[in-house]
């Protein structure tokens, strides 16, 4: 039981106003800007965005200035903010089909109809810290080709076509998704849940998961089908207009997994699919996403469900950093009462343990 | 109206709307600066709110709910009875009022030909012309694994 303390409010605001200058760092230096955050820390921004739930990149820039860099605290921040506007409707499901894609992978098929685009990427370098960076770096302008006409149709699509991966799940056109903003989660929950949850879950804590599953706990034989980044059209029905209104465009990732096959007697064998999707450039977020949602479907599929990464109340349960940065820190606040009463009960257990065994020696308890 | 009538109209509003969500506040201002204001007023005081954006399970499957975004909205009426809407991404309710008057002026058969010349015409312009610099930037990194095959056969 958690009892309440009274006072401290000076010495709490005076620790409030040390941490401003803190977080201001040494005056002399120059203040760093959203723009900047914004701009050249453009990943982090991503994340906050993704895991605060909350696709603004100018309130996630200023959440990451204001936790000082925590990226969980910014994110703390992001899901704060969103509790105070209203919801005006959700939007028509973005077509990731039709994205202006930046980036556009497959480690399946090398000459996938549209192509393999790098994009701006880490891959591929060597991982060598950089001198020319720390200070003045003049990039080059990037390198321009004609662009492709062609479409770049989803790897899943393709192999669809032959019936060689199992298709997407539909759902009936007015059938309620599932929403845990709006109602507590219970198990077992469906896939839109599992997809919501695992979607602003903490990266690490999926990429941990995913890595698990590759280790052998819940070995679902996974290939990155395709990986894609880039631009998708947002539209809301408004109601009081009529119709599905533009909203202008975000940035998404998103990761097909192609997995092990299954079939029975009465079905072919095809590959089944994990699926992964992020706000901004998130790879290692999507990836890890969509290797932790095969594996939940562990039960759907039939499979015998032993690891963590197939446990939907664990994953589900322990994957929201903001919950689970709220029970772990919570134990710094004052538990003076709480931990009074349990010294309380094992005084009188030592003494009780002293009378009935009056050979032993007690050494006295360091208070 | 005829249906079909009502149709392209709701399509150009459509087309205009897509521009002006993807254009910046302050372009957006500067192109509205180079016409004459009809006199209007809001219908619905801009305001900020949330949308719920949407994914698809695999990305063409049933739906789910990825997260939320900022979005802004307002509504005008021209003294002439047009109703015009603003909807876009983000926090700027200045952006969103003034995407409400260009919507209200596309739909007024006096104002439509010159808001559409005037603003969305340019910005459209400047829209595409982004979309082909990022296209051209994204070209030159694709890799072409089937020519440098082809090319010692």
């Amino acid at each position: 039981m958690y009892v309440a303390v009274k006072g401290g409010e000076r010495a709490i605001e005076n620790a409030h106003r040390l941490l401003a200058h803190e977080r201001r760092g040494d005056r002399d230096v120059a203040e760093v800007t959203l723009a900047q955050i914004s701009e050249q820390l453009a990943l982090g921004v991503d994340r906050v965005m993704t895991e605060g739930s909350l696709y603004d990149r100018e309130l996630a820039a200023l959440a990451i200035k204001q936790a000082r860099g925590d990226m969980i605290e910014a994110i703390f921040l992001v899901r704060a903010f969103r509790a105070t506007l209203p919801r005006f409707g959700a939007t028509e499901p973005v077509n990731t089909g039709e994205m202006q894609v930046r980036r556009r992978i497959s480690s399946t098929f090398k000459d996938v109809p549209g192509g393999q685009i790098l994009g701006p990427t880490f891959d591929y370098t060597h991982r060598l810290l950089d001198p020319q960076l720390a200070e003045g770096f003049v990039p080059e302008q990037p390198a321009t080709a004609e662009a492709s006409q062609a479409a770049t149709p989803r790897v899943t699509d393709i192999l669809g076509r032959d019936g060689l991966i199992e298709s997407s799940p539909q759902a009936e056109a007015d059938a309620p998704v599932g929403d845990l903003t709006r109602e507590p989660l219970s198990f077992p929950a469906d896939r839109d849940l599992r997809l919501q949850n695992l979607a602003r879950g903490d990266e690490g804590f999926l990429l941990a998961l995913g890595y698990s599953t590759q280790r052998g706990y819940g070995r679902n034989h996974p290939f990155a089908g395709e990986i894609r980044f880039g631009e998708v059209e947002v539209e809301l029905f408004a109601e009081d207009v009529g119709f599905a209104v533009p909203l202008g465009s975000i940035e998404l990732t998103e990761c097909q997994m192609v997995n092990q096959f299954k079939g029975s007697t009465t079905e072919a064998p095809c590959f089944t699919r994990g699926y992964g999707l992020a706000f901004g450039q998130s790879e290692r977020k999507t990836m890890s996403m969509a290797l932790v949602d095969r594996a939940l479907r562990a039960r759907e599929l039939g499979e015998e469900a032993a690891a963590p990464a197939q446990d939907e109340e664990f994953v589900m349960s322990h994957s929201d950093n903001v919950q689970s940065t709220g029970f772990v820190e919570h134990l710094k606040l004052p538990h003076y009462v709480d931990f009074q009463s349990e010294l309380g009960l094992l005084r009188k257990l030592r003494q009780e343990f002293a009378e009935a065994n009056p050979a032993v020696e007690l050494q006295e308890a360091a208070e | 109206m005829s249906s079909i009538g009502s149709d392209s109209k709701q399509a150009q509003r459509k087309a205009a709307m897509t521009v002006l969500a993807h254009a910046a506040a302050a372009d957006i201002a500067g192109r509205l600066a180079a016409i004459a204001m009809p006199s209007h007023e809001n219908l619905r005081e801009p305001e900020n709110g949330l949308v719920m954006v949407r994914g698809r399970i695999g990305g063409d499957g049933a739906p789910f709910n990825l997260g939320e975004a900022t979005v802004s909205r307002a509504a005008v009426r021209l003294a002439t009875g047009e109703v015009g809407f603003g909807y876009t991404l983000g926090r700027d309710a200045e952006k969103a009022r003034m995407i409400a008057l260009c919507d209200a002026m596309v739909q007024s058969a006096a104002l439509s030909g010159e808001v559409e010349a005037k603003v969305i015409a340019p910005l459209r312009a400047a829209m595409n012309a982004e979309r082909a610099r990022k296209a051209a930037e994204t070209a030159a990194t694709r890799v072409d694994f089937y020519t440098m095959v082809r090319g010692e056969g």
